[in-house]
This record gives C-alpha cells, sequence and structure tokens, in this order.
C-alpha cells in the first residue's frame, strides 16, 4: 500500500492521485452547496414558524433506512440512458449526493433555531425587532453550531458515498477501491481507503476550525445545552463540532 | 417488475435475507455489549468524558466502505470475510452509543440515584437495578438509530461482493434489470422498519412507568 503511494506513476495523469482528489472534491462541493441551497432556508423557516417539523423528522428518518446502493443503481438505470455523455453517471450520482446531505443540514438547522433560548428572541423583539431581523441577527448566530455540526455531517455522507459512486463508473477517490478490487490489486484498494479516509478526516478538521472562527464567543458557554438538543439524534451530533468546553462542572 | 424472477429467485434471496440480519444485527448486539462499560465509564468520569466522545466521533469520521477494505490486513482476514463487516459496523455502534449510554446515565434524575443508595442498594446494584432502567428510552432511542443506519450500510458490502441484499442491487446493474434493484430497495426498508418497530416495542415492555415513548 506504501509502495502503491509512494510510486510517482499513480501520482500524474488523468488517472492519478491528484486528478481523482479534485473529482472527488468537485463532486463534495457541488453536492453541498445544492443540499446547503435547499436545505438551509427550508430548515430557518421551519424552526422560526415551527410548521413541518414532524413532517420533515420523518422523511429525514426514512431517508437514512434507503440504501444508498441501491438508490444509485436505480436512478443510473432511469437517468442514463436520457443522456449520451458522462453526465449520465455524474447526474444520478449528484442526486443521490444531494439526497443525502439534505436531511443532517435540514434537521440540523431547524433544531438550531428552535433550541434558542426564547428569552433572548423575546428581548430581541422587545427591542422592536422585526421577524426578519429576529431570524438573521438573533436566532441564526445563536443556531449556527448545531447547523455547523449537520453540515460536517452532511460533508462526510457525501465524501463517504462519492466512493460508492465510484461502482457506476463516475470519477473520484472510489475509482482507486472499485479499480483495485476489480484487479484484485489490494494496494490500490487500501491506498484508495486510507486518501477516503484522510480527505474526511481533513473536512471535519476543517470544518471544526471554521466552528471556532465563525461561531460568537458569547456562545461557547451554550454549547453544552444545545448539544443536548441534539441527543434526540445521535448520529447528527455524534460530535457536534464545538469550541473547546468551558468549565461548568 | 418481473414477478415471475423474484418467484424462481426467492430460495436465494431469503437467503441474502438472512445473511442482512445476521450482518446487521450482530454489530448492534457486540455493539451494546462493549458500549455499555465505557459509556458508563465517561459518565462516571468527566475527565475521560471528552476523549471518549472525541475518539467515537473520530472513528465515525472513517467511511465505512474504507473502514470495510482497511479491516482485512488488521484482523488478519481475507477481504470476501463476513468479518470484516461484522467489525467495523460494531466500530459504528460502539462509536455512536457509548456517548448515547453517557447522556442515558446522565439523565437519570440524582434524586433517584440518593433514593436507592439510601434504601442501601450498593454501586453496582444502583447502576443494574435503577440508573440503566431508567435510561432505557434514551438508549433505545439512539438504538433506532443504529439499527437503522447498519442495515442500510450493509449494503455497501455488495460492492465486495458479500452476499446480502446489496447483492441484487449489483445483479441489477450488472443485467439492467430493475426487478432485483427494486426488491432489494424494499426489503431494505421492510428490515429496517420491523428492526426499528421491535426496539420500540421492547422500549415499552421495558419501560412499563412511562407513558409515553421517546421517539428517536
Amino acid at each position: 500500500m506504501i509502495d502503491f503511494l509512494l510510486d510517482g506513476a499513480h501520482w500524474t495523469g488523468p488517472e492519478g492521485i491528484p486528478a481523482l482528489l479534485l473529482q472527488h472534491l468537485i463532486y463534495t462541493f457541488l453536492a453541498l452547496f445544492a443540499a446547503a441551497l435547499v436545505a438551509v432556508p427550508l430548515g430557518l423557516y421551519i424552526g422560526h414558524t415551527g410548521r413541518g417539523s414532524v413532517v420533515v423528522a420523518g422523511l429525514a428518518n426514512s431517508l437514512r433506512a434507503l440504501p444508498t446502493i441501491g438508490l444509485l443503481i436505480l436512478l443510473v438505470l432511469v437517468i442514463a440512458p436520457s443522456f449520451s455523455s458522462k453526465l449520465a453517471y455524474l447526474i444520478p450520482s449528484l442526486i443521490v449526493l444531494v439526497l443525502l446531505a439534505i436531511p443532517p443540514i435540514l434537521t440540523n438547522t431547524y433544531a438550531g433555531i428552535r433550541s434558542v433560548d426564547p428569552a433572548a428572541v423575546d428581548a430581541a423583539r422587545g427591542m422592536g425587532f422585526r421577524s426578519m431581523r429576529i431570524l438573521t441577527e438573533v436566532e441564526l448566530p445563536c443556531a449556527l453550531p448545531l447547523m455547523l455540526s449537520g453540515v460536517r455531517s452532511a460533508v462526510l455522507q457525501i465524501v463517504s458515498t462519492a466512493t460508492v459512486a465510484a461502482y457506476i463508473s463516475l470519477g473520484g477517490l472510489g475509482r482507486l477501491l472499485i479499480d483495485g478490487k476489480a484487479q484484485s490489486d489490494y494496494a490500490q484498494m487500501a491506498a484508495g481507503a486510507v486518501l477516503v479516509s484522510l480527505l474526511a478526516l481533513a473536512f471535519d478538521l476543517a470544518i471544526g476550525f471554521l466552528t471556532v472562527r465563525v461561531v460568537s464567543p458569547g456562545l461557547t458557554r451554550r454549547v453544552r445545552s444545545s448539544t443536548r438538543t441534539a441527543s434526540e439524534d445521535p448520529a447528527v451530533a455524534a460530535r457536534p463540532a464545538s469550541a473547546p468546553e468551558p468549565s461548568l462542572i | 417488475m418481473n414477478v415471475e424472477w423474484l418467484g424462481r429467485q426467492s430460495d436465494r434471496i431469503a437467503e441474502l435475507v438472512g445473511w442482512h440480519i445476521l450482518l446487521s444485527l450482530v454489530p448492534i448486539v457486540v455493539g451494546v455489549i462493549i458500549a455499555l462499560p465505557i459509556g458508563w465509564l465517561a459518565h462516571r468520569n468527566r475527565r475521560i468524558n471528552p476523549y471518549v466522545v472525541g475518539t467515537a466521533g473520530l472513528l465515525y469520521t472513517i467511511p465505512s466502505l474504507a473502514l470495510f477494505v482497511l479491516l482485512p490486513p488488521i484482523l488478519g482476514t481475507k477481504i470476501l470475510d463476513p468479518m470484516n463487516i461484522i467489525v467495523a459496523l460494531t466500530i459504528y455502534t460502539v462509536a455512536m452509543l457509548v456517548r448515547v449510554v453517557a447522556d442515558a446515565l446522565d439523565s437519570v434524575p440524582q434524586e433517584t440515584v440518593l433514593a436507592a443508595t439510601a434504601m442501601g442498594y450498593r454501586p453496582y446494584q444502583t447502576l443494574l437495578k435503577v440508573q440503566l432502567p431508567v435510561g432505557v428510552p434514551v438508549i433505545c432511542a439512539g438504538l433506532r438509530v443504529a439499527v437503522v443506519s447498519n442495515v442500510s450500510l450493509v449494503s455497501l458490502a455488495a460492492l465486495l461482493g458479500i452476499p446480502q441484499i446489496g447483492s441484487l442491487f449489483t445483479q441489477g446493474f450488472q443485467l439492467r434489470f430493475y426487478t432485483p434493484i427494486i426488491a432489494g430497495i424494499a426489503l431494505s426498508l421492510l428490515l429496517a422498519l420491523v428492526l426499528d418497530l421491535l426496539i420500540v416495542l421492547a422500549n415499552r415492555i421495558l419501560t412499563p412507568w412511562t407513558p409515553k415513548v421517546v421517539t428517536s
């Protein structure tokens, strides 16, 4: 495996590791962007108005049970014949990635908004803030830690599912795993597995760092209570990216 | 949908479902057994708590397909050995449940624990007869998530050639044939639903005193 990674031949060309990594990154950012575009406004609306949370929670839970690989293959068989080019594989894969990334962002966004201290919202209202300003200047900053922890789950889902999508001829680091399996080349598979894991860890660290930077310092004391609200979904809240815990105990 | 094909393949499909149940349930059982003491430690000792939660988060970061591939040299198994899947999913289950168990034990009211102590319960008796039973709803909520995600993760093992419901997907892809894919998705969803309901039921039986069930 080490030999595979050190071999210079694997680091150049259209099938080289940098090219695969770049593809993987492109899929990840595309899917994350599309998912956030849908999930964040919807989550803000549901959290702010309290409408539709039951439906969304149920939907998010049933999506978790859906077998990714089955959905992916079904979509390829349904959609691929309508496209001739590489899009035949790209579009179904992106649909699946976006579908998987929406639930964690959506549920954490509305849970984050709902868990905002009502006293803070009342105080803002008392100061004459309108509904929109309460949302953008009070609820949104307070919900940010939980929202970012949802983004983190979404990114990890995308990175690992993009690997799976190599099975239906999509590019990215998953190629090393699938091609390695096809060629019975374990070194190649292991190299792919290590690279994908490192990529996931890098994203995890980056989002943790981002959280420390963008979350208001006034909120870090409340991290404990906001993680409690998330414990209704341990998968999402497996480790809410957060600042080091202050000594509350 | 080709019903006739399903009829002809029913024996094989039943076998695949059997494997799927085995591969998703064994990790849950083993995971609970491992997570209980670690979660208890994290609950008892505040200093190790962040490390336990941090390690769990780190393990959870590793993509499942990558973990399936990386385990064989560590375990000394072959790539096609179902044991890889069982160990990988056990790791995920433990990572998820350790935190849940700690939260569950934290959720037991202090007064309840003090009452047990006052009645002469020793610490291990308090844990087994009071804290764990009272924490059951929280643990069950975590178990529901773990079971459902295990059922869906097991399908990925088909990419490595390990037989379970996911094999229907790869077969359907190779043959460009819808029937096994739709049947596989339906069976996988059904299995997740049944296992989820079983845990809800177990939760009700184990906590006859609670009027409401905690939803995940």
